[in-house]
Order: C-alpha cells, then structure tokens, then sequence
C-alpha cells in the first residue's frame, strides 16, 4: 500500500497563499458593504461622562455610530464548553453601558462608506471621562493577589510534604524568575465582516474557532444557532488571540444590523495591543531541594500572573512541573492580581511557555550548584510515570530525545565551566532544556463523500490557522479513502459543516484526524459492501476483510488483478455519491470535561452515524481516563555573546520532539521552528511596555514591539522520533503545534548563562543586562 | 488621516513656489511622513510630490567634494562606488538602516527630516511637546529606554533616529538648500537643532525650503572609517547606540579624527571632545576609552536608558579599534 502519511508532501493551500488567491476574512466585499473602525478608550478607569459624536457624524459618508447609547443590548453567552466559544471577556459586553476597566477597550463604531473616512470620522468621536483611580503594575500590587476560582483544584496541587523535606534538604536552589506581558501579534489582524440577510447572519471572522464564533453570535445576539454561520476559510495565524472571541466579530454583527448593510471591521495594529487579548506577566518562585548527588527531594513553583476585573484568566504555568520530573515531594500554586489592564488570553502554548522557563532555568542552576551535567540531572530524575496524576504516559521517549540532541547540537565538546569557552571576539555558551506540552484531544466530527468521478472530499468545521490542518488533514482522508491526495479536497473553517475542534491546545490534528480517518474508512466500507454484493463485480461474494483499497481501486489482496475501481461500482449503481459522517465521543480536559453537544444538523446526524460505524466505534477512546498524555522533546542552542556590547546570537538550535507519529515531515518541521522562533523572541526580545503613569500600551507596534527578524535566526536542526503514540487515537498523532516554543526559552537563557557566567531571570535577556 | 491635496511639479521652482502657504509639506519617498499623517501626527493639507524633481545624481565635483542629490535613495547611495571606496561609515550607516525595501524608497532629503522614534511622540493619546508644543513630555517620567542621554532637555529627550545623518554628521557635510529667497549652504553641525524649550523645532531649515543635496567635503582619511550600530535585535531596528569613526593613524600615532554617535543623542551628535582627546594619542584602547568617557561626558540618564551610557562608550571603543586597531 502507498503510504501518504508522513510523506513531507507541499502544503496543498500553498500556491492559493502565495499568488494571493487564498481569502482572508478581511477580504470579502459584500454589495453595499461599509466600514467600520473602534473607538477606543484611553483612561484606564472610569465612566463615560459624555461621548460627543456630533462632529464625526458630520463627515460626508459616515453611515452610522454605535456606543453603548444606541447599540442592542447583548445577552450574557450560554454555554461553558470549549466547543461552545469563550467570549474573551465574560462581564464585558462591548458597548453595553459606560463602564471603563482598562485603556484601549471598546467604546464606539464608526461605519463609513470608506475606510479613510471611517477612520477619519473615529478621531473626531470626542469622550468626557470621569477618571477613576487605576492599578496596572503587578509587582507593586503583589498584596493583592489571591487564588483563583476557576480551575480550582486543578490549579493548586500537592503531592509528600515539601516543607519538611525543604527542611532537611541537603541542597536547595530558590529563585524568582519573571516573563512580561507579550502580545500574540499574528500577521493577519483580527477581521470580521457580517451582513445579515433577514435574520440570517452571515459572518466572515478571522479566528480559530468557528464552531465557538457560531455559537456565541448565536447566544449573545439572541438568534438560534441554525440563524448564524460563521466562515474562516484561511488564517494568518492566532497564537491564542483569535482562540476565545473578542468584540470584533460581535460589533461588526451589530453594526451591520444597524447600519442596515454589510460592515467589515479590522482591528489596526495598535488596536491589537488591547482589544485582541494577551499574554500575562508573570512572577514564579522556584524551590528545588535535592540530595548531595542530585535526586530531587522537593519542588515548588509558585505563580502570580495577572487577571483583569472583567474575567479570570490564568496562566497556568506551575501545571507542567507537577509532572516533569520524578519528586517525592511537590506543590505547585497559583495566584492572580486583578489589573486595569484587558483581560489576557491563551498565548502560544499558554501555561508551558513561561513554566517550563522557570522550571527549565532552574534546574539548569541547581545542576551548576550540584556540579553535574544538566542533562544527566534530568535523567537521574526522569520521571517514569505521570506522579501527580499516577497515570502511566501514553508514550514517552524524552531520553531519547536528550541523547540524539545531545549528539546534534556537540554536548560533548562543552566545557562546563561558565565563560570558559570562546570563538574569536565571543563568548560561546551551550545550553539544554526539556519541552512539554499537552496531547490533548477533544470531541469531533467531520463528513466523508466519495464521488462518483473519483474525487472524494472531507468536511470539519475546524480551521487552519496557518499551521498545515489541510495538506496532513489531506494525507489522513487520502490514505483512508485510499486515493492519491491529488484527488482529495479537505473543506475546513466554515461553521455548517460538522463540528471539529477549535484550533487551540494543539489538539486539532489529535482530534479531528480520527472522525475524518473513520468517516472516510465508512465510506469505503459501504463501497466494498456494494462490491462484494453485486453480482456484476468482480469482487462478488469475497469476504470484505479481504479486500484492499488503494490509489482508487478495490481488489483481492492475495490477486491485485482480481478487482475494479471506485468509480467503476458508483457508476454501475448509478450512485452520484457516497458519504458518511463520523463523530469521536473522547475528551481529554479532566475535569472540565467537553463534550461538546451537538447542535443539530450535521452534528445529530455525525453523532447517529457513529453509532453503527465500525470505524468510529473502535475509536471511543477509553485509554484516554487510563494514561496521561504529554508530547515531549529536548531543546540544545549554542549561542555567541559579544562580552563587551551584551550582543547576543542564538548561533545553532536542535529540537529532537516526542509528538507522536509525524504526519508530514515538511510542515512538523515548520510548525517546530516557528515555535523555537517565538522563544527566541522570549528570550531575547519581546515585551510589551506600559507607561507606568496611565497604564496605556506604549509598545504598540511591530517597530516598538520586537519579534525576532530573519538576521537573528540560528542554523535549525529538527528532528522526531516518529514512534505513534499507541493511545491518543489510531493514527499515533500526539499534539505538535504548540511545544516548539517551550524548554527553548530556557535553554537560551541556560546557554547564555554558560557562555557569560550571568544569570539573568527577568526576560527578555536584552543587552543592558549583560554589560 | 486628514483629507489632503497632492500636487505634481516637475520642476524645482514650481515645486518650491507652491510650498511657501503654511501646511504644505514637501513628500519624497513618503516612507516616514505617510506613517506619521496616518497616525495624524502630521496634518499637512497639501503635499507636493518632489520626486519628478532632477535631485537624483551623485557627482565627483573638482574640489574633492561629492555632491548627492536630495532624492538619491538611501540604497543607491549606499552602494555607490565612489561612497563605498572613499566613505564606507556612510554606506555602512544607511545599510545598517531600515529594509531593503524601505532603502529602496527613502532619500537623503527625507532621511535627514525623518522625525523621532520615541513612542509617546506616535501615539496622540499621550502628551508630547514635539507633537503639541506645551502639553508636557510623557517620556521623562515615563517608559525612556529607548530615549537619549545627550542633549536632552526638561522638555524632550527623544533621539534623532537617523543612521546616515551620524554618519555624515563624522564626515562634516553641507545640507544645501533653496528657498524662495534664494539658496544657503549649512554646515551639518548647524543643521539639527537641540530640543531646548522649543521641541517642536528640528532643523534650521525654514518653512518652504527644499534641500537639494548634501555635499561630503572631501577628508583625506575618510576611506578609513566605519560605522558600528548596536540594537536589541540583528537587523531592522533603530540604533540603541551607534558609532560613526574616520581615523587617520600614522607610525602608531593618531593624527586626525572624526566622531559621532547616534542613538543616545536628541540631534545626531559629532562629539569634538572625542576627536580632540584622540588626536595626538596613541592609537591604543587607553586612546578610545579615554575618547569615549569624553564623549558621554555630561550623559544624562533616565529611569530606563541608563546602560546607554556604557554601552555608547563601550560601541565608540569597538569602532575605533576596528578602524585605528591596536598598536
Ligand atoms: C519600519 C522603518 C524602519 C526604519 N529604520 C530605520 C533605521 O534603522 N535607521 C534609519 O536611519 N532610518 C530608519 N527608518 C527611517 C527612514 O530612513 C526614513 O523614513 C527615510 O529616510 C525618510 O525618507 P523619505 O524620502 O521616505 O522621506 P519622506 O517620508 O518623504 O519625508 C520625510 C520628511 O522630509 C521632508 N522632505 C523630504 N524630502 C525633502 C526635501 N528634498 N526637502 C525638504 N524636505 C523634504 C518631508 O516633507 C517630510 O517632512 C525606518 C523607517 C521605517 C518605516
Ligand atoms: S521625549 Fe520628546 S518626543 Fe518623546 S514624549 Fe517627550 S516631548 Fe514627546
């Protein structure tokens, strides 16, 4: 058999993005369409005293101003499922009263017969405040920080009794490491365009969930779920900020109802800063106590982060320490401090990215303190089962990937001591670092249809932010239907289709690859049964376990000859189609289970069909309460310091990655690289400033806000164990999109450390902190 | 983005008589003033499109000078021969600027009107005397990493942002320009202003005046020069510190000098203090520190830009040792 998955094939949407021919939300032009353009505030707190839209309204082709005295009133959103959409900000409502908590919040809509004009007509909107007193900074607001509701349990988590054995310790590391607020900052800004046809609702929304979109229009503007559709045919990518819903989508629904027309709405780069989410600044106190040769005796990891006074959000960084390492002796906690600042949102592997920096970093100090290897500390306390939640893993093969990193990046040729080692004018510093993040998997669906030309074609209401969902999506239906991928079309991002997960705790591929593998396998089931019944066939009356599909023939496995092609039984039939559906009932977010229910349509239908379907019922899954699932990998980097200007170049970079089955070795690459990118920009330069008077985004673009550029990219090695995971789902695919960026953070900061002898743990490491 | 009219002359005394009226704004490659009439920092009513103009030669004039037009993109400029050979720390500094892209679009004239980078002057939510003259400086008690420790003063303490301008600010040029009364000629030192009392105020070109070119007189060392910009990230990014250097070293000895340092300073800053302590001097690193503590003498910090100060000195050091090495 042709073997599809895995092949690094091209990106099937490649050239469509490329030529230009790939569109984006913000590219639709429905007849009649307008403008729209923010208003936003800019005092951190208060009220509205009066908001004077005389004057703009005055300019030639504004068609309409919202503010909260004009605009529909919203309903609260119903549902709590991850399917069912996270309306970013739960007591804040856009333009629904004259409430200021942060700067830079929603507080009116300019819609104008062109963009210029809209834009032009927003400056004049003229708002008198009553200024309130605000906090914004979280180190000096630490008194205030209390335990977060939400999560509950799950967030304050004890195993043994640390304080004792901190006590009797032999050795013991304590240190504070910190992350600033970053910005998620995808290309494509977020964009929504809505037109309303009667009380239909149409809405074109850059996001990555649109079953969530779909369902929260639906529930905040008081229609039923089968009046909205949502589509989000490509993405510029999200990172987290497009993953809950922000106002955009919601205001431009609104708006459009009332000017009567289409309206598009994009947010300006600036308007990203605040309106599109964030990701927490962070203080994390670290404890490591171990005994004279290494073994870990106790861990603690203590996290404040920052919530708004509108939402709760947390980012969870203590999660992944629980279960990193082998440690009789664990507590983990997490605090929050409500600011006047908007709410933050998942960020580019939410939780893990800052976590595994501290815990990453101070491993690496208590392996200098203890003399040892950093890696051979990690080994000596490798953690042979998930100990929080005595689970077995589902798969791991980390020592693997510490060994083949190892070899790849030249660990042998270090010399442990800090600053020991150079190359010309620079320092030369190594540094290592363990990557984790979830192999989650939730509740999905999708339709399969194999036509009676030959082609067949997938549908998910899932959606590709960039990362390659189509092509391996593709390769998946391909070798399932048994077809060249040239023959099959993946439809994705488009909210009538059966539900699929949201693009978001890289989970898309572990959870929709498996009810489009098991719809495609359906439909190619109900073909083999029409062959072997039908007297006409070749096939008549052989067992249908004997026969193989492949490259768009059935045929004997034991005589290839013996056999017909796809299209030859459609045909015969006299069948335009065949098609099934395929709904997989797992999840993955104990406690907070999701379910998702279905909402009728292609879901009911998905769901029913599950029920007899072979293919899906082999697939329910019950491993996943039995075993805990984490994609694993080693981060190496070799750096180059400049001892007297602080300079410094990440030089090489080796991922070695444990995500399962790779599915197609071109775009897991990618995906790893953009995600050891964004730990370069973690540890050397992102970080959004605040003015420390009003709390206002001083940083606000991508000029003031500094995302790694080309010149500062390493030489990358990547690579992949390639073993499936033999619980996550029959095709082996653990989570692959988010770990890229955890572990290489710390190991930057690791290597700087040996190549300078500085230890710096309040990111970014810029300069000034080295000379 | 207020409404505005854009008008076409192809020749320079058209051009140069329909910007007299108050508002009207001269646009060459558009690549700073688009972005501040966008972000309505700049309100211009009327702009006038200079780039069918004849300002686009650079000429090897008989005296040893090199004359460039004022619309010379940065990028020809950069890579002409005659400025590679004989002015290499000014090809450098424009390399080290911007994109390609935006080298391709940006000229001399505009490169030397570009307006800062501090982040309280982009966003006019903020108060900011360059922006609105007495509405207060929200840098000085604000977010100044990025702000100057040279020539600041209690109404401003933004950098001048260009890299060329340190460049030919080391290389002594002349900014020539003409007006409706006629043409001058301003040494370079003349042509930035200090912020003082009155921010709002840049150069000492007046209001109407077009500048047609920028004259690099000729140094007999200048071939022995370099430009060094240190910045948080490899490229694309305006100069944390920079330094523009020309040497002429002989037997060990330093006999002339050219200095200037961008990034720390409110106007691209020639420091003579620095050219003074080094020549006569050996050309050793004692020389270019103790040049470098001469030209951040009298530095003031900020809450946020104090390294700048050491790491201004520390860049000044690196350059000199790259073009006078070490004897
Ligand atoms: C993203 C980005 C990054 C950048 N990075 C750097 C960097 O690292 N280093 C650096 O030095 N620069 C940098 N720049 C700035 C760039 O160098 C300037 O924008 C450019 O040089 C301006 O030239 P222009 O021809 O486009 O000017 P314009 O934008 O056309 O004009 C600028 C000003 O000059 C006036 N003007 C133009 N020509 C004349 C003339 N002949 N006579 C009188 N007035 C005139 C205009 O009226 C206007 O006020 C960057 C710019 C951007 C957008
Ligand atoms: S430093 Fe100058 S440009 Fe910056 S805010 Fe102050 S006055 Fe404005």
């Amino acid at each position: 058999m042709n073997e599809i998955i895995g092949k690094p094939i091209d990106r099937v949407d490649g050239k469509l993005k490329v030529s230009g021919g790939a569109t984006y939300s913000a590219e639709y032009f429905p007849k009649n369409m307008v403008y729209g353009v923010l208003v936003l505030s800019t005092i951190p707190r208060g009220r509205i005293r009066n908001i004077d839209t005389s004057q703009a309204e005055r300019v030639k082709g504004v068609v309409g101003i919202m503010t909260y005295k004009n605009s529909m009133s919203l309903h609260f959103p119903q549902g709590t499922d991850p399917g069912s959409g996270k309306y970013a900000e739960k007591d804040l409502l856009p333009l629904q009263n004259n409430r200021i908590y942060y700067d830079g919040q929603v507080i009116a809509a300019v819609m104008a017969e062109t963009f210029e004009k809209a834009e032009y007509a927003a400056k004049l909107v003229k708002v008198d405040y009553e200024t309130e007193s605000a906090i914004f900074d979280l180190k000096a607001n630490i008194s205030k920080s209390y335990k977060p509701s939400s999560g509950g349990s799950q967030l304050q988590l004890k195993r043994g009794d640390a304080d004792a054995a901190w006590q009797n310790a032999e050795v013991k590391m304590e240190q504070t490491y910190t992350t600033p607020v970053y910005h998620h900052n995808a290309m494509e800004p977020h964009a929504s365009v809505a037109e309303w046809n009667g009380d239909q609702l149409m809405v074109y929304d850059a996001t990555q969930a649109v079953a969530g979109v779909k369902s929260l229009l639906a529930s905040m503007l008081g229609l039923p779920p089968e009046k909205v559709k949502v589509v989000s045919l490509y993405i510029g990518g999200g990172f987290g900020s497009k993953g809950f819903t922000w106002p955009n989508p919601i205001v431009t629904a609104m708006a459009a109802k009332m000017v009567n027309c289409p309206v598009k709405l994009v947010l300006s780069r600036q308007q990203m800063f605040t309106t599109a989410g964030r990701r927490s600044e962070t203080i994390q106190k670290i404890a490591l106590a171990s005994n004279s040769s290494g073994k870990l005796t106790v861990i603690k990891h203590d996290t404040i982060s920052e919530s708004s006074f509108v939402d709760e959000f947390v980012e969870t960084a203590g999660l992944a320490t629980s279960m990193l390492y082998s440690c009789p002796n664990v507590e983990i906690s997490h605090s929050l401090v409500r600011l006047n600042k908007v709410t933050p949102c998942p960020t580019r592997a939410p939780g893990e990215a800052p976590g595994t920096y501290a815990i990453e970093a101070a491993m690496d100090e208590l392996a200098y303190q203890l003399k040892m290897d950093p890696i051979q500390l990690r080994l000596l306390n490798y953690a042979e089962m998930d100990e929080q939640k005595q689970k077995q893993f589902s798969s791991k093969n980390l020592k693997e990937c510490y060994q083949r990193g190892a070899d790849a990046i030249g660990w042998s040729q270090r010399n442990p001591q800090p600053r020991s080692m150079r190359k010309g004018n620079y320092l030369v510093g190594y540094g290592m670092a363990t990557a984790t993040y979830l192999a989650n998997r939730i509740a999905s669906a999708a339709k399969a249809t194999l036509y009676a030309d030959g082609h067949a074609e997938i549908l998910s209401a899932t959606q590709d932010i960039g990362t390659g969902t189509y092509t391996i999506m593709t390769q998946i239906a391909a070798e399932a239907f048994g077809l060249p991928v040239d023959r099959v079309t993946v439809k994705l991002g488009d909210s009538d289709y059966p539900r699929g997960a949201n693009s978001g705790g890289s989970q898309v591929t572990a959870s929709v690859g498996p009810p489009i593998r098991a719809a495609a396998l359906a439909v190619i089931g109900k073909l083999i049964s029409l062959a072997v019944s039908d007297t006409a066939s070749p096939l008549h009356g052989r067992k249908e376990e004997d026969i193989i599909a492949d490259n768009g023939r059935m045929y004997l496995k034991n005589h290839t000859d013996r056999g017909e092609s796809y299209t030859e039984v459609l045909n015969r039939k006299g069948l335009q189609k065949l098609e099934a559906q395929a709904k997989t009932n797992v999840s993955t977010r104990e406690p907070q289970g999701s379910n998702a229910v279905a909402t009728g349509g292609a879901d009911a239908a998905a769901e029913e069909e599950s029920k007899t379907n072979p293919a899906v019922q082999e697939d329910q899954n019950v491993d996943r309460k039995l075993y805990s699932f984490h994609s694993f990998g080693a981060q190496f980097v070799k750096v180059l310091v400049d001892p007297d200007l602080g300079t410094v170049k990440v030089d090489k970079a080796v991922a070695v990655m444990d995500i399962g089955k790779v599915l197609n070795l071109k775009t897991a690459k990618s995906q790893i690289m953009g995600g050891m990118i964004f730990a370069i920009g973690m540890a050397l330069l992102e970080g959004t400033a605040y003015d420390p008077n009003n709390g206002r985004v001083v940083t606000r673009d991508l000029a003031q806000y500094l995302v790694p550029v080309n010149a500062d990219m390493p030489q990358f090695d990547i690579q992949f164990i390639d073993q499936p995971d033999p619980y996550i789902s029959p095709i082996g695919a653990k989570g692959i999109g988010e770990i890229g960026i955890t572990g290489m953070t710390a190991a930057i900061v690791n290597a700087i450390y040996h190549a300078t002898g500085k230890r710096v743990r309040e990111l970014p490491v810029t300069l000034d902190k080295l000379i | 983005m207020e409404p505005f009219k854009l008008i076409h002359p192809n020749d320079q005394h058209a051009a140069i008589a329909s910007s007299g009226a108050a508002n009207v704004k001269f646009i060459a490659g558009g690549t700073n003033l688009i972005d501040l009439m966008k972000l309505d920092i700049e309100k211009p009513a009327q702009l006038v499109d200079i780039n069918s103009l004849k300002l686009q030669t650079i000429e090897a004039l008989p005296n040893g000078s090199v004359r460039i037009g004022a619309l010379v993109k940065n990028s020809d400029l950069a890579y002409h021969p005659v400025i590679v050979k004989n002015y290499p720390v000014l090809s450098e500094a424009l390399l080290s600027g911007a994109s390609p892209q935006l080298r391709n679009m940006a000229t001399v004239g505009g490169n030397l009107l570009q307006r800062t980078r501090c982040p309280y002057f982009y966003d006019t939510s903020f108060p900011c005397n360059k922006r609105v003259p007495g509405s207060g400086c929200s840098a000085i008690n604000g977010y100044n990493r990025n702000n100057a420790v040279l020539g600041t003063s209690t109404q401003c303490i933004a950098t001048h942002p260009s890299d060329m301008c340190v460049a030919m600010a080391a290389l002594g040029a002349i900014v020539h320009v003409e007006g409706l009364t006629g043409k001058r000629q301003i040494p370079f030192h003349e042509f930035h202003l200090l912020p003082e009392q009155t921010p709002q105020y840049e150069t000492t070109l007046k209001h109407g005046e077009l500048i047609t070119a920028v004259e690099l007189p000729p140094i007999r060392y200048s071939a022995k020069s370099h430009y060094l910009k240190v910045r948080d990230r490899h490229s694309y990014e305006f100069a944390l510190a920079s330094a523009a250097v020309a040497l002429n070293v002989s037997n060990g000895r330093i006999e002339a000098a050219r200095v200037a340092l961008g990034g720390v300073g409110t106007k691209p800053w020639r420091s003579v203090e620095a050219e003074k302590a080094l020549v006569g001097a050996a050309a050793d690193e004692q020389s270019y520190r103790n040049a470098a503590e001469a030209a951040l003498n009298g530095a003031k910090p900020f809450k946020d830009n104090a390294f700048k100060i050491e790491l201004a000195k520390r860049t000044l050091v690196r350059a000199l040792k790259t073009v006078g090495g070490m004897s």
